[in-house]
């Protein structure tokens, strides 16, 4: 599905991505753990086309195309989803327009028809009811005024109206209570499937009771430093991540 | 001999031919007066220099150094007059072809008892005394070149009369359309509006160019708005890229009176559209929104005056332009607030958008406040399209340019939404996207 090989990548100069390898099959869940400022979004943003990022090296094979070459549109358009950390706010751009506009883009691009307005909304009724949100949020403009948690719940429901093939949750679980979180999680595990990945960047171990990852890696000062099963999260929860900034001296050396 | 003298001959020798040849019999002697005294004014002040304050940034050198000869009228087809006005609106239409009326263009159908719709050449040809005291009360003939220009060739129009009480359903559309192509044609069109106390209704002035031609429009719009009317107007301006066109939209409200006026101007070379509204008695409420797209060779220039007259006022001003390629944009708002105009309420906003790093615009808001319990706040702020916001419409599967416009409507909406009819509203939004810039080449590094 995706194979990253001796990513390095940064801004303005300055390098940020240290030489990643990661690979993800088909209907696994990678957990990417790390302290902040360890790269964990500029790795997201580099996956979905975020211009300001510039890749100095590396490469990244996604479905067999390299990824690196597509548009960020195109990239989406191929079932690539990031959910932000920070959702932009565009006030003017009513919300459900926007969504049936980028569901319309991935249908035109599969080949399947167009939905109108009608089926649209039963669509996204249904998933609103799976998430468990407000439907005024729909005529909204996007994320504009939103809380928090609806920031968070407005991806996840695109997310599940467009059904991404890899799904990038970028600290969805960050400002969420305990209700939402599992909510979000549902969401999540609905759209688990064999052919599905999902790559969930978190910085807290709480997540991951509710979506169990397969792999679990720790990113520090760009590099993947240790990776292993959903243990390895429980463990950073109780030793903190100066346990592995330790190891990864030693990594290092 | 001079350019500018040369224009100046020009408009002389038509002068005089309006009001000496077979044009002028049977015009009333008030009517030749009216255009006798406002042709001196002109010839009085010329056309305004970038030395005057107002039109610092506005040169008109390319309407004031060429002879425009006066348009005449011409037949075009019912089907090209239809695509340029509203459809889906249901009341009265007037129709207008280089300035002169058309009738069989228009329809005005059955008004309400007390409602005139009508042309002014019609009501002018009997004389003043439909029309007085209201024509040229508001234009200001003696301080205003282009408006005493325009009175001096006063011949044809729209008048819009509603007597007190009545309530119009559908808006009245006024439409000039130029044919010009080539000749250097100008025209003057006219607008009065004349509300009386308590009565409500709206009017959709558009003024349209058939072919990308050069030429010259010099309109003058009137409205007297009584007390407790209410008048929702708005200004479609789709020229040609090629035109020059200079307005001057004078409003006078009377106690509780409301006057909204909404322009978009989406077309023209060398734009400029002086609107003024004066809030004379109690309680009156006067809102100006604008909407302006000024591309590749366009100077779009608006230039507004809210003069708070009274107390217990309210105004309000949105303007908001895009800007592309080199276009260029001036905005300039002048507030009054005179002595006794005490809680006064102004609030005034001029937001651009610019698209091009060689696009420019410059704002001036012009505060005279000599009230001292008034409530007054202007803002201004340029901006660019926002590239996080870009990046996520990207990342959501829409193309590049499909996310600009996108961003570019949104920039546009809450003007679009004050519009106040949804029929004109959908017009407008396509042709929004018409005039957009598909500038693959301007998008920002
Ligand atoms: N657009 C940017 N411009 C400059 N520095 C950036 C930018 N994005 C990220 N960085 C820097 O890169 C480092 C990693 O940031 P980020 O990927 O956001 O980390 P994380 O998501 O793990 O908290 C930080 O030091 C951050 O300041
Ligand atoms: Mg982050």
């Amino acid at each position: 599905m995706l194979e990253i090989t001796g990513l390095c990548a940064g801004v303005d100069g300055k390098e940020i991505l240290r030489g990643i390898d990661l690979s993800v099959g088909p209907g696994e869940v990678h957990a990417i753990m790390g302290p902040n400022g360890s790269g964990k979004s500029t790795l997201a943003g580099v996956l979905a086309g975020r211009p300001e990022f510039d890749v100095t090296s590396g490469a990244i094979q996604y479905q067999g195309q390299d990824l690196l070459e597509m548009e960020p549109e195109d990239r989406a358009r191929e079932g690539v989803f990031l959910a932000f950390q920070y959702p932009v706010e565009i006030p003017g751009v009513n919300n459900a327009y926007l969504l049936k506009a980028a569901l319309n883009e991935v249908r035109k691009h599969r080949g399947e028809q167009e939905l109108d307005a009608m089926d649209f909304m039963t669509l996204v009724k249904k998933q609103l009811g799976v998430l468990q949100m407000n439907a005024d949020l729909l005529n909204r403009p996007v994320n504009d005024g939103f809380s928090g948690g609806e920031k968070k719940r407005n991806e996840i429901l695109q997310m599940a109206v467009l059904e991404p093939k890899l799904a990038i949750l970028d600290e969805t679980d960050s400002g969420l209570d305990i209700d939402a979180l599992k909510i979000v999680s549902n969401g999540v595990n609905t759209l688990r499937s064999p052919e599905r990945s999902t790559i969930i960047v978190t910085h807290y171990q709480r997540l991951l009771n509710y979506i169990v990852p397969d792999v679990v890696h720790v990113l520090l000062g760009g590099r993947i430093v240790k990776s292993g099963g959903k243990d390895l999260a429980l463990e950073l929860e109780a030793k903190g991540y100066s346990w592995i900034s330790g190891a990864a001296a030693e990594v290092r050396v | 001999m001079t350019e500018a003298s040369a224009a100046y001959d020009g408009y002389q020798a038509d002068f005089e031919r309006l009001q000496g040849g077979a044009d002028a019999a049977g015009v009333p002697a008030a009517v030749i007066s009216l255009r006798q005294d406002a042709m001196a004014h002109f010839s009085r002040l010329g056309f305004p220099t970038t030395r005057l304050e107002d039109w610092r940034f506005t040169n008109v050198a390319p309407i004031a150094s060429r002879a425009y000869a006066l348009g005449n009228p011409a037949e075009i087809d019912g089907a090209q007059a239809g695509r340029l006005l509203v459809p889906d609106l249901p009341g009265p239409r007037l129709v207008f072809v280089n300035g002169r009326f058309a009738p069989s263009l228009s329809s005005v159908g059955a008004v309400p008892a007390g409602v005139e719709v009508r042309s002014l050449g019609d009501t002018l040809a009997a004389g003043l005394e439909g029309v007085a005291p209201h024509l040229v009360s508001l234009a200001g003939v003696p301080e205003q070149p282009f408006s005493a220009l325009n009175t001096a060739f006063l011949q044809d129009g729209a008048l819009i009369k509603v007597a007190e009480g009545v309530v119009l359903d559908a808006p009245v559309q006024v439409l000039f359309v130029s044919t010009a192509q080539g000749e250097a044609v100008v025209t003057h069109p006219r607008v009065l509006v004349i509300a009386e106390a308590n009565s409500q209704f709206g009017v959709i002035e558009s003024y349209a160019g058939l072919r990308d031609a050069e030429y010259f429009t010099n309109a003058v719009t009137e409205i007297d708005a009584g007390a407790g009317s209410v008048v929702t107007h708005a200004k479609v301006l789709r020229e040609s890229l090629q035109a020059y066109h200079v307005a001057s939209l004078q409003a006078r409200l009377d106690r509780s009176a409301v006057v909204t006026s909404t322009s978009v101007t989406l077309g023209g070379a060398l734009v400029r559209n002086d609107v003024g509204a004066v809030l004379n008695g109690e309680g009156a409420e006067c809102t100006l929104n604008g909407l302006y797209v000024a591309g590749r060779n366009q100077l779009i220039d608006n230039h507004t005056t809210i003069d708070h007259a009274s107390p217990h006022c309210d105004s309000h001003e949105l303007y908001k332009g895009i800007l592309d390629g080199d276009g260029r944009a001036v905005f300039n708002g002048k507030i009054i607030v005179r002595l006794d105009a005490q809680k006064t309420d102004a609030k005034q906003s001029n937001k651009a958008l610019l698209l091009s790093e060689r696009a420019q615009v410059n704002t001036k808001p012009q505060l005279e406040i000599l009230a001292d319990d008034v409530k007054c706040t202007h803002g201004a702020t340029v901006g660019q399209l926002d590239n996080d916001a870009l990046f996520y419409l990207r990342a959501r599967g829409l193309g590049l340019e499909h996310a600009r416009r996108m961003l570019i409507d949104a920039f546009a909406t809450d003007v679009l939404d004050r519009l106040g009819y949804a029929p004109l509203r959908t017009q407008l939004d396509r042709a929004l996207l018409e005039r957009l810039p598909a500038a693959a080449d301007e998008v920002p590094a």
